[in-house]
């Protein structure tokens, strides 16, 4: 703990990078996942080619993501754009089966209703399919960014930036502080953005807790 | 980009591919056969007396946010190198979804068959171990497996401090700037990672029982 506060300003300026590499991706991947998720609640197609192919995407492992982007995409190995790319992969393929789980769970009687009062399809989907949706998907969202503040470290490895440097520098330093500094942020971080989550899924679903 | 991995001059020897491979394939077994004997008693004690469940999925997240590079450093800084710190971040990593899927499992077992447990005059003992934990069986294999899928990819962070395993292909690669080498790691762990699952997917075919079955994998409920 002495470590953060004798290092404030560094440890400030990890934290920053950290959370910029961690929170883009869960935004774009999550935009991204919307229609994937409902292509993959409506036809049984999608979700067999659209599972299995998040399911080996799942297994491609961080650090192998990581060095491989920039040879694909084109950039240096020390832009940021190859931990966000990655994320932002990862990202996807966990939200489209939370999404497509959650927009199948919708009660049929209620798309029903709506259909039978004239809702046009994406206008139901705005304002019935998808928050009654929501606590599914915010679950969903909730381990996505999670796992992303923990994998954010992973690029530091390869020399990329946010709390995973201070692991780096911890270990060719002999430095256990500098790492406990680095795994502290860390835990802090994902326990803040879980818990704002967690609030913002409650404020939007006011009737998920009112029937109890 | 293939040329280095289907180079035979690469698959033989003591760093050859086979060696990397079981000792990844070694890696993952063990770390998940001393993640089940901690995380699979823990989750059935709670979801069967109800009491903890806070505890347990609190402790899930937690662990979950534990970033599993850190774990293994620190460990290496405290004990030193070697196959020990490897094992004690990759436990760490696979007991939350173990647990939170036992958990889960037992506390979703139809409250009816339960009572009729206890109404054919079960022991506690028994009902859990002979009502509860086998209709639990889809879920404790869902996170048994989500918790495999994890420890192969992240073997790979294992090379990072000097182990073994198909992590050494991606950072010599890295070191190297070979990035055949670092393809054809990243390309053996999610084939070895695809294969793992379906060795688990088999013995969940054998081990649960048939009326449970469309649970599963992902299926609709």
């Amino acid at each position: 703990m002495t470590w953060i506060f004798e290092n404030w300003e560094r440890f400030w300026e990890v934290t920053e990078v950290h959370l910029r590499l961690s929170i883009v991706p869960v935004l774009v991947g999550f935009v991204l996942a919307i229609p994937l998720g409902w292509w993959a609640s409506r036809s049984q197609t999608a979700r067999a080619v659209l599972f299995p192919f998040a399911n080996i995407l799942f297994t491609i492992p961080s650090i192998a993501l990581i060095v491989i982007t920039p040879v694909l995409i084109g950039v240096k190995i020390l832009d940021e754009i190859n931990v966000i790319v990655p994320l932002v992969i990862y990202t996807v393929a966990l939200m489209v089966r939370s999404i497509a789980d959650a927009l199948s769970a919708v009660p049929g009687n209620v798309v029903a209703a709506a259909n039978a009062m004239g809702y046009r399809p994406l206008r139901r989907f705005l304002t019935v399919d998808f928050p009654l949706a929501l606590p599914v998907t915010i679950a969903g969202l909730r381990v996505a960014t999670v796992s992303n503040i923990s994998m954010v470290s992973v690029g530091a490895l390869v020399g990329l930036g946010g709390y995973g440097q201070l692991f780096t520098e911890g270990y060719q330093t002999d430095n256990s502080p500098k790492v406990i500094a680095g795994l502290i942020g860390t835990v802090v971080l994902a326990v803040l953005a879980d818990g704002l989550l967690l609030l913002i899924g409650r404020l939007l679903t006011p009737w998920a807790r009112a029937g109890r | 980009m293939g040329g280095w991995l289907f180079d035979p001059a690469h698959w033989s020897g003591s760093t050859g591919i086979p060696v990397r491979l079981l000792e990844h394939l070694g890696y993952t077994l063990l770390t998940l056969l001393i993640a089940a004997v901690i995380a699979i008693p823990l989750g059935a004690f709670v979801g069967h007396t109800g009491k903890g469940g806070f505890v347990i999925v609190g402790l899930s997240n937690a662990l979950r946010a534990l970033p599993t590079t850190a774990v293994l450093i620190l460990v290496v800084l405290w004990a030193g190198l070697g196959d020990f710190p490897v094992y004690v971040a990759l436990v760490l990593l696979a007991i939350p979804p173990i647990m939170a899927g036992t958990y889960a499992g037992v506390r979703a077992v139809d409250p009816v068959a339960v009572d009729a447990a206890r109404g054919v005059g079960m022991r506690e003992s028994g009902v859990l171990l002979q009502v509860e934990i086998p209709n639990a069986l889809p879920l404790i294999y869902g996170g048994f497996r989500g918790a495999a899928l994890q420890v192969v990819a992240t073997a790979t962070i294992a090379a990072y401090t000097g182990a073994g395993g198909l992590g050494r292909f991606v950072f010599d690669g890295l070191a190297l700037q070979e990035f055949g080498q670092m393809l054809a790691g990243a390309v053996l762990v999610a084939l070895l990672a695809v294969l793992v699952d379906l060795g688990f997917a088999g013995l969940q075919r054998l081990t649960v029982s048939p009326g449970l079955r469309p649970v599963g994998t992902g299926g609709k409920r």
